[in-house]
């Protein structure tokens, strides 16, 4: 599949968008949904729907098999080692949570440490917080520099006898920043230290290898990655997955049930309480085979080119000022405009079809850092061209003019 | 709807010049309004005397255009105004802003009126009304004002 056609692939470019054409900048947020993606949902509720993994009817065992075919898909392409290393979740915000909930109960104690960076979304801070008023626990910081990096050096500095579970974002939301995660992993390892990685941002753009990272868990949001909302994946170690008790209680997750006691059934179920997210997770492997198809090497090619385009064309802008110079940037441009606050660049921006996100992008302990209350952003993802960025350019000076 | 009648010339003014900013120093009430959805903020400071009546108001924050001109009006608005008063322009706002076409309240001035009127273009921008009134909502808070039970809208 070829990128210079792909828009063509998302329907929602077909229609206007308050009568523009939409030049859609808010893909960290969440990516749109090709028609493969959309389309498989359809399907599946008109000719093939049934709960997975309980009744043995036709129904019952085919959509079983889908179910389980996206875990396989998804297992290949962040070369997992075994299939049950995959559970699916609400979204990566359920898959943390789950860590810190499981890992927290059994592992923590008062005093320990946990290590974060300065760079982290709410969604891996909040999870860790319950543990300090329920065990005690303190939470660090690894400090952002002025580039807006966290480098190894600094986790390393951060790091003490006490620390028990360093919990990192892949690719910052804000900055952009790229972490060099395999090393951290390294040497937290070298240490003992078990390593969580949110991949929310850095799935969607990044080759994913989870046996040459060797990371314990790491976070996926499937509705950043051209699939549906409201699921998401934790991968993890399978020793961690059979160590840590179950997280929430239901249907499917036992293996027997009496009245003096349960017993809790096998990976992957183990952590799949519930009815789950079945035609997403179906639909999600449609997402997986539409990067395949497209090739993650030419994705992360295409991003990187129009991250360095858009810039270029900002920087020549006086009035805008970027945010984060890091050494490894993901596909994120936040930026600041001279006397126009964020939220009046977003509604003036829009007027012209030009979606970007702008406020604290959930991360308040970043932008206290870089002392300012919000920051507007504009994110990409497979399907922006060079266009989509001039045309970002030319509503920024807009905004200048109706402020000047 | 137009971004000139959201952003009109009114609205530029007060956003980029806010009248009645900084704390003063003899306030005995105050109170912040916050935004969880952009980190905005606005603090608003009253000099409130025993007949009720806002000797003196002003603001701090930082913040949209439209938020910052809306504290800014708002301030200017009630300063010298009486308790009661107060309240009910305060409704009356919060009402027009929601879903009323007009401001009702008597106690408005045509002039003032116009300026209040200049936040109404917030109306078709949804996520944008929590900034037209969040000054509204540190004021009420600072004036100590319930929310009615049978109307969250509302302040008694």
């Amino acid at each position: 599949m070829s990128l210079k056609d792909i828009k063509k692939e998302f329907p929602i470019f077909n229609n206007k968008i308050q009568n523009n054409d939409l030049v859609y900048l808010d893909s960290a947020n969440s990516s749109q949904k090709p028609q493969v993606v959309v389309d498989r949902i359809y399907d599946f509720y008109t000719k093939e729907f049934s709960n997975v993994g309980r009744s043995i009817h036709y129904l019952a065992v085919a959509a079983t098999n889908l179910y389980e075919n996206t875990r396989t898909l998804v297992q290949k392409y962040i070369n997992a080692k075994d299939k049950n290393e995959i559970v699916f979740t609400k979204g990566a915000t359920e898959a943390i949570n789950l860590v810190a909930n499981t890992f927290g109960q059994k592992y923590l104690k008062e005093g320990d440490e946990i290590l974060l960076t300065e760079l982290e979304h709410h969604s891996n801070y909040v999870p860790w917080h319950y543990l300090r008023k329920s065990k005690g626990v303190k939470i660090k910081f690894a400090e952002m520099d002025e580039n807006g990096d966290v480098t190894l050096e600094t986790i390393e500095k951060n790091i003490t006898d006490k620390t028990k579970i360093i919990a990192i974002t892949h690719l910052s939301n804000v900055t952009g920043a790229i972490l060099p995660v395999k090393e951290i992993t390294k040497l937290a390892h070298s240490k003992n230290i078990p390593v969580l990685i949110d991949g929310c941002q850095g799935a969607p753009h990044l080759k994913l290898d989870m046996q040459d990272l060797d990371c314990d868990f790491y976070a996926i949001s499937c509705h950043k990655m051209y699939g549906p909302t409201g699921l998401g994946i934790l991968y993890a170690k399978k020793k961690w997955l059979e160590e840590l008790p179950p997280y929430q209680g239901g249907g499917g997750m036992i293996r027997e049930v009496k009245k003096e006691g349960i017993t809790f059934g096998e990976l992957p179920n183990k952590y799949e309480a519930g009815t789950m997210a079945t035609a997403q997770v179906i639909a999600f492997g449609e997402s997986i085979k539409f990067i395949n198809k497209i090739g993650i090497d030419n994705i992360e090619k295409h991003e990187r080119e129009l991250t360095v385009y858009g810039e270029e064309v900002l920087r020549k802008n006086n009035s805008v000022k970027l945010i984060g110079n890091p050494k490894n940037k993901g596909s994120v441009l936040s930026f600041t405009l001279d006397g126009v606050h964020p939220h009046d660049i977003a509604t003036i921006l829009d007027e012209d079809g030009v979606a970007i996100r702008a406020g604290h992008h959930c991360c308040q302990i970043l932008h206290e850092k870089l002392g300012l209350s919000a920051t507007a952003r504009a994110s990409l993802g497979v399907y922006n061209t060079k266009e989509d960025l001039d045309q970002l350019n030319e509503s920024l000076n807009k905004c200048k003019k109706i402020f000047s | 709807m137009d971004l000139k009648e959201l952003y009109q010339e009114i609205i530029l003014d007060h956003g980029k010049n806010p009248r009645n900013i900084g704390k003063f120093e003899n306030f005995n009430k105050d109170a912040e309004g916050y935004n969880p959805l952009c980190g905005d903020k606005v603090h608003i400071y009253l000099k409130l005397n025993e007949n009720k009546e806002i000797e003196d108001i002003s603001f701090e924050g930082h913040g949209c255009a439209i938020s910052m001109a809306s504290a800014s009006i708002m301030t200017e608005l009630m300063k010298d105004k009486k308790n009661p008063e107060v309240k009910e322009i305060l409704n009356d706002f919060l009402d027009m802003i929601k879903q009323s076409p007009e401001l009702k309240s008597q106690l408005i001035k045509e002039d003032e009126k116009t300026k209040l009127m200049s936040l109404s273009g917030v109306k078709q921008y949804p996520m944008r009304v929590k900034c037209a009134t969040i000054a509204w909502h540190a004021l009420a808070s600072a004036m100590n004002y319930k929310k009615d039970e049978n109307n969250s809208e509302k302040f008694i």
